[in-house]
């Protein structure tokens, strides 16, 4: 194992090349990054043998990845932001063809107005595209993802394609130090993909077809078991990886001081680490502070999410997202998880981070605050809930 | 060779497969609904030169004993096929319902 000083891009990147796609499709301009950049330098320089497919679109990038996977090829592509919605026809294709493809994508602020900083509303979009969706908090995380994303997309059980999502620049483009892992054990965890799902000249095939209503809600019914599956998927490939590379993750999210906490803040990706420095700070000061880090928005960790926060006083999700006329959507989803648990907590939305705004130290203690005391069920930080403006 | 038109038309849940690729030469109707001409051919004319069914967009084409022969189930009635011939062996006939 060897040491890197990495942006998330290039850890992503260091992961894909140890994971040896066979096909990778890229769309260069912005709002794509740095990952495809790195990624054709290696296959320029040797050290990963791909086919390197430079494309006139997000949508071709996508289309490119399904060809690729249905000739039985292990595909690679990344995009970010408006290449995430202009790609959004094909995410469908990819994911009903049960294609497992993996992308990253660079959560990065949408239209308009527009600028290319960090927030979650492009891949919290597609949420019902039949994506895996998983968020990282740190570059380790990042390589680590990529890592583990084809053995569970490829997985007969799952046969889904993969999104793993990086915040834009707060990951993508700072620089961490990153454990490199060797060749041999990546090559150990992650065997050459496998499958019937393809283009065969011994079996012919017909695929990609169409089906009437007959027939169409059971393939619908089959897509949702295999995003499920996935859940399961995810603990063995953790434990798998954990064995090898002595790195251990903990499933769909992520818990901190949580046990016996009242006041939990629910987040994705990076800013879980000021949440916990934060909560660290309030605990000094008595108060029962704990965070929640989703790692995957599907398959949605429902059960988890009710479990932890089944005995707090009050719970705040925070989020970089708004469904605009009603809250966030990650808000949406905790909260309908403890409905269904039949779980009575008081739960707050804080938007925040939309098209890069910082969110501080300061903004989460307020938070903490804000929950403690009681506030409006949508709140804008920095702004004041729904109702300021009226 | 021509595709299986096939006689199954309701799947079972575990008859309908994980993605969706089946195995190919399956169609599952005939498909030729809304042809207002047919391409009839002068048997006694074709010389069964192949350039018909080279230029038959629909694939319905095929040559029988050195004559063309057309699967009425799938043309469309585009009439290429008539444009193309150059001994005026195809002729496009208003379809009788």
């Amino acid at each position: 194992m060897s040491k890197k000083f990495l942006s998330g891009n290039e850890a992503f990147a260091e992961g894909i090349r140890l994971a040896r796609p066979q096909v990778i499709s890229a769309y260069p301009i912005t709002p794509q990054t740095i990952v495809v950049e790195r990624l054709s330098e290696m296959v320029e320089d040797g050290s990963l043998n791909a086919e390197y497919v430079h494309v006139e679109s997000e949508h071709s990038a996508m289309s490119c990845a399904i060809g690729a996977s249905a000739a039985g090829a292990r595909a690679f592509t990344a995009t970010s932001s408006q290449g995430l919605l202009y790609m959004a026809e094909c995410l469908y294709y990819a994911s009903g063809g049960r294609f497992p493809i993996v992308m990253m994508n660079a959560d990065r602020s949408t239209a308009l107005p527009w600028n290319i900083y960090g927030d979650q509303r492009d891949s919290l979009s597609q949420l019902d595209s039949g994506w895996i969706q998983a968020y990282a908090e740190n570059a380790q995380e990042a390589l680590d993802l990529a890592l583990m994303s084809y053995r569970i997309a490829e997985d007969k059980r799952v046969s889904t394609p993969y999104m793993a999502n990086l915040d834009g620049f707060v990951l993508t483009h700072t620089y961490e130090t990153v454990d490199i892992p060797e060749r041999e054990q990546a090559d150990r965890f992650l065997p050459p993909y496998e499958t019937d799902n393809r283009i065969d000249l011994d079996a012919p095939k017909n695929m990609a077809f169409s089906a009437g209503p007959d027939t169409n809600y059971i393939f619908k019914y089959k897509e949702h078991e295999g995003v499920l599956a996935a859940r399961e998927v995810i603990a063995e490939t953790e434990k798998a990886f954990a064995e090898i590379f002595g790195r251990k993750y903990t499933g769909l999210l992520e818990n901190y001081r949580t046990e016996d906490a009242d006041y939990i803040i629910v987040t994705l990706g990076s800013i879980a680490g000021l949440c916990r420095e934060t909560a660290d700070k309030l605990r000094e000061n008595g108060v029962k502070a704990g965070v929640v880090r989703i790692r995957y928005m599907r398959p949605f960790p429902n059960e988890e999410v009710a479990e932890v926060l089944r005995n707090a006083k009050a719970y705040a999700v925070l989020e970089k997202d708004i469904s605009f006329g009603n809250e966030g959507t990650v808000f949406t989803n905790v909260n309908s998880a403890l409905k269904k648990a039949g779980a009575d907590v008081k739960g707050y939305n804080f938007i925040g981070g939309l098209g890069g705004r910082n969110i501080s130290a300061s903004d989460i203690e307020k938070i903490y605050n804000d929950i403690t005391n009681g506030t409006e069920s949508v709140n804008f930080i920095g702004i004041g809930g729904e109702s300021n403006g009226k | 060779m021509r595709p299986h038109i096939r006689e199954k038309k309701c799947f079972t849940f575990d008859e309908v497969p994980e993605n969706t690729s089946f195995e190919a030469g399956y169609l599952t109707t005939v498909n030729s609904g809304w042809r207002s001409i047919r391409p009839v051919i002068n048997s006694a004319k074709c010389v069964g030169c192949e350039q018909c069914y080279l230029y038959c967009p629909d694939g319905v084409i095929s040559i029988q004993d050195g004559k063309a022969v057309i699967d009425y189930d799938f043309c469309k009635g585009c009439g290429i096929c008539a444009k193309i011939c150059k001994i005026k062996a195809i002729e496009m006939e208003a379809e009788r319902k």
